[in-house]
């Protein structure tokens, strides 16, 4: 058994230690709102925080994730009432919407450690992060928007 | 599939009796059975009020729309409450949306006939009537209950976001506490329609009713879908197209702890197991002998090389006006050919499909954008009828056209799974991206060959234009649209251009190619708007004129060319100057009823092509909601600067040379330019809005760099 804190809750998984901590997530605790799209951390919609560090849960181990705090979109506000969130619905970000939890998991991270990140900065965190709406002019204004908030 | 959108509905019915399906017409929104349909309840409560197939009002006041058209980020979610909630003064705050089941019947694509469909930017076009005719008519029952409750006459009651009121007294009752009695009502025939200019929603930028769900992991794809018991496959697939599988052994694979069984199904070897980890695991551990005696193992060059023999020789006649051969000596001529490779869609979401198989009923729940076709060939699979067919639809995390497959790939794929297993459990196929990037179903590679001339008037007076590619329409439930052997998928963009050329010939040589392709956003136009706008480009710099100036002068009879041409230009300052080393390139291209015109400002950087600005004129018809419009046209911007920098398929000896990201490069947050998106105010019917904003821009950015460089673009990717 492995043991988990999740969104702040201890959970313990009867896995193999090498399945990757998305799909632990996604099939042995049916917490959905992390994604799929690529299977080799170079689309980002599998984004998660590992003790506040945004990682692409698709390549990391479940092992690797035992004994830090796990943060998921599910996690990231109780209602969708974070500032990120708030901003998504504003700048009427998301259209098909698949990659923008990994999106949004992303952002936090670089809200957390830049409060007001320039356009520049903005694109140096996201660049991991692919949408095929095109939807990154949208993201940056979000972005820009709850670092205001 | 914009030629869907020209074509009668009695045209239509002459090509689905190709698939040998048996539907009946749909019915006119006042022929719904007004009750007990969709019963099951809504979260906010059990529905009362059903007074046809796309709306329902509860007693909590709640209006739930009931969606034909698959949201996979186009809008149509919120476009099609939008026609609803206009027209039964709704508060939007208490509107919901709901996807429609399979039923032809009820919610077929009117502009395709009696098949339930999404594609072709159609999905506003085909139900501003209808949608707004559903809301009209809920509206007139719900005032005509609270008429009889007060005991008034209907005519003088008012109604506004939810509430029915009576100026004469104040009295005010919400739709929620009329629904029960407005049920028991007779459903009214040629209820009016609201007059334009009163409109509260239309035109008003409706905020997307899924931004929430999409922006708190809650919104539930196919990927997410879960049933008790259900298991997990991936597939093996063969590494040529054409292959078979010969034998395989399952040993190793049975016994990655797990995995619960392996059965070879008509596309590979498919391993089910406890979640997609150990499916994953199971493949990697199955060895699998192929047949390849028939696989295909033809080469990109070998096929491009092949394409260009062709283009030099007559194809099949597309049209004909007057005598371009004759002509095209007159004046100054320029030829060119052009090369644009296969392409995948590349959906954020892989292709994925579950499925419960039992033996009355095969029950799909997917990002469903092609209910008819895919009911009628999973009917013909497993021997069912197509009403014992359900599907439920789910959002779908992007398509560009992929999820609406001419053969119903991937979905068959799931059912043979469930079949190969006697439906004993509930199937989730997962394919990864590698799997979805090789399957195939690509935009076709193409090659054009164009001759013309400007004659000393600086006019064009001949042009002879040769396209050489697969058929998209071949082998699918469209194949009746093939006249004469002329896909019109092929050569439209080209056939219909809006410029006005005397002398103008269009040819066509339909390649036979076992690469197995489809329509991706914009179909045809992805290659012909590239190929138009950058010869009228390179015709405009051989009669030495403007490019604006050179195409407004063939627009005579194009005026809606006309305008967005202007408008773009305008308000990308053509003309102005721009700080050194940047360039502008500008384009316009009319697809699926809207005409959109891009202006795009290049420069180099390390000598690859950089994007600053895009500027878009759009004029597609009535804006239903200009904030979706502007969406929308930001996505197909951001789609076709994807294919044009990096967008490229390749096959060696027969193999797919990409496979995930990294290989098959897509647009990024760095890539991408500010786009900036202008709507030309119009009362024409809405047209469509997901896919034309994607034809303009290879070629905008093509003429930049010419403007640049002194080179002209003939080949795409440009950046790699």
């Amino acid at each position: 058994m492995i043991e988990l804190t999740i969104n702040g809750k201890r959970q313990s998984v009867d896995v193999a230690p090498d399945t990757p901590l998305l799909w632990v997530l996604r099939d042995s605790l049916g917490m959905t709102g992390t994604k799929y799209g690529c299977g080799m951390a170079l689309c980002g919609a599998c984004t998660v925080h590992l003790d506040g560090d945004a990682i692409r849960s698709c390549s990391t181990p479940v092992s690797a994730a035992s004994g830090k705090k796990i943060t998921t979109i599910e996690g990231l506000s109780a209602d969708g009432s974070h500032k990120l969130q708030q901003a998504w619905v504003a700048e009427q970000v998301p259209q098909c919407g698949y990659c923008q939890s990994g999106q949004i998991m992303q952002a936090a991270a670089l809200l957390s450690k830049t409060p007001k990140p320039s356009d520049a900065e903005i694109d140096a965190a996201m660049a991991g992060n692919v949408c095929r709406c095109g939807t990154y002019q949208r993201i940056r204004a979000a972005i820009h928007r709850a670092a205001e908030a | 599939m914009a030629i869907l959108t020209q074509v009668s509905r009695r045209e239509f019915l002459k090509v689905t009796a190709v698939t040998g399906a048996g539907l009946t017409l749909a019915v006119s929104v006042q022929g719904c059975g007004p009750r007990g349909e969709g019963e099951a309840a809504t979260a906010s409560g059990p529905p009362v009020f059903l007074p046809n197939a796309f709306v329902r009002v509860a007693e909590d006041g709640s209006v739930t729309v009931v969606a034909k058209h698959l949201e996979m980020g186009q809008g149509s979610y919120t476009g099609l409450a939008t026609l609803v909630a206009e027209e039964l003064d709704a508060d939007w705050s208490k509107v919901r949306v709901e996807g429609a089941p399979a039923d032809a019947s009820k919610y077929n694509n009117t502009l395709f006939g009696p098949v339930q469909a999404t594609g072709g930017s159609s999905a506003m076009a085909n139900s501003y009537q209808q949608h707004r005719v559903a809301g009209a008519t809920a509206r007139a029952m719900l005032v005509a209950a609270a008429a009889a409750q007060w005991g008034v006459d209907a005519a003088g009651l008012t109604t506004e976001k939810g509430v029915v009121t009576n100026p004469a007294t104040g009295k005010r009752l919400g739709y929620g506490q009329l629904a029960k009695a407005a049920a028991a009502l007779p459903v009214p025939e040629n209820v009016p329609l609201k007059d334009p200019a009163s409109f509260r929603l239309i035109g008003r930028s409706a905020p997307r009713l899924d931004a929430k769900a999409k922006s708190t992991g809650k919104a539930v794809f196919t990927q997410d879908f879960t049933l008790p018991g259900m298991v997990t496959a991936v597939v093996a697939h063969p590494p040529r197209f054409g292959a078979t599988v010969r034998s395989f052994d399952a040993t190793a694979a049975k016994a990655v702890p797990g995995v619960k069984d392996v059965v070879q199904i008509p596309t590979g070897v498919a391993v089910l197991a406890d979640g997609f980890w150990a499916a994953l695991k199971g493949r990697e551990a199955l060895t699998v002998e192929w047949d390849e005696s028939k696989a295909f193992r033809g080469s990109t060059p070998e096929l491009f090389a092949q394409y260009r023999t062709l283009a030099a020789k007559p194809g099949l006649v597309a049209r004909k006006d007057g005598n371009a051969a004759a002509n095209l000596g007159r004046g100054k001529a320029v030829e060119a050919v052009y090369e644009v490779p296969f392409l995948a869609h590349a959906c954020m979401e892989p292709m994925n499909c579950v499925v419960q198989l039992s033996a009355d009923k095969c029950e799909i729940w997917n990002g469903e954008q092609f209910q008819t076709p895919d009911q009628m060939a999973v009917a013909a699979l497993t021997g069912l009828k197509p009403e014992q067919v359900s599907i439920t639809m789910l959002f779908a995390g992007g398509s560009f056209g992929r999820r609406a497959n001419p053969k119903c790939d991937y979905v068959l794929e799931a059912v043979s799974i469930a079949k190969a297993i006697q439906g004993r459990a509930p199937v989730k196929m997962v394919w990864t991206r590698e799997d979805d990037t090789r399957a195939g179903w690509f935009r076709p590679m193409y090659v054009h060959n164009v001759k013309a001339s400007v004659d000393g008037a600086g006019k064009v007076g001949a042009w002879q234009h040769r396209v050489v590619g697969q058929s998209i329409m071949k082998g699918s439930p469209f194949e009746g649209f093939i006249q004469k052997g002329i896909d019109p998928t092929s050569v439209e963009g080209v056939t219909d251009t809006g410029y006005g050329i005397p002398h103008f010939q269009v040819e066509l040589h339909p390649i036979d190619l076992p690469v197995p392709i489809q329509w991706w956003r914009s179909v045809g136009h992805t290659h012909t708007a590239f190929v138009m706008e950058t010869m009228m480009d390179e015709l405009a710099a051989a009669a030495g004129q403007d490019p604006v100036a050179f195409r407004e002068a063939h627009l005579g009879n194009a005026p809606r060319h006309l305008g967005v041409l202007k408008l773009a230009a305008e308000k990308a300052g053509w003309g102005t100057p721009l700080p050194d080393g940047r360039a502008r390139g500008i384009a316009v291209h009319q697809s699926f009823g809207s005409f959109v015109a891009e202006v795009a400002e290049v420069s180099l950087e390390n000598g690859k092509p950089k994007v600053h600005r895009v500027v878009a004129a759009v004029d597609c018809g009535l804006a239903i909601n200009p904030d979706n419009i502007t969406m929308q046209v930001q996505s197909a911007v951001a789609y076709g600067l994807s294919a044009l920098l990096t967008g490229d398929i390749t096959l060696k000896d027969g193999v797919v040379e990409q496979a995930n990201f990294d290989t098959y490069p897509v647009l990024r947050i760095t890539d991408l330019p500010v786009v900036e998106v202008h709507i030309l105010p119009s009362t024409e019917p809405p047209t469509g809005i997901g896919e034309p904003g994607t034809p303009p821009l290879a070629p905008a950015v093509a003429n930049a760099l010419f403007h640049l460089t002194g080179k002209r673009v003939r080949k795409l990717p440009v950046g790699v």
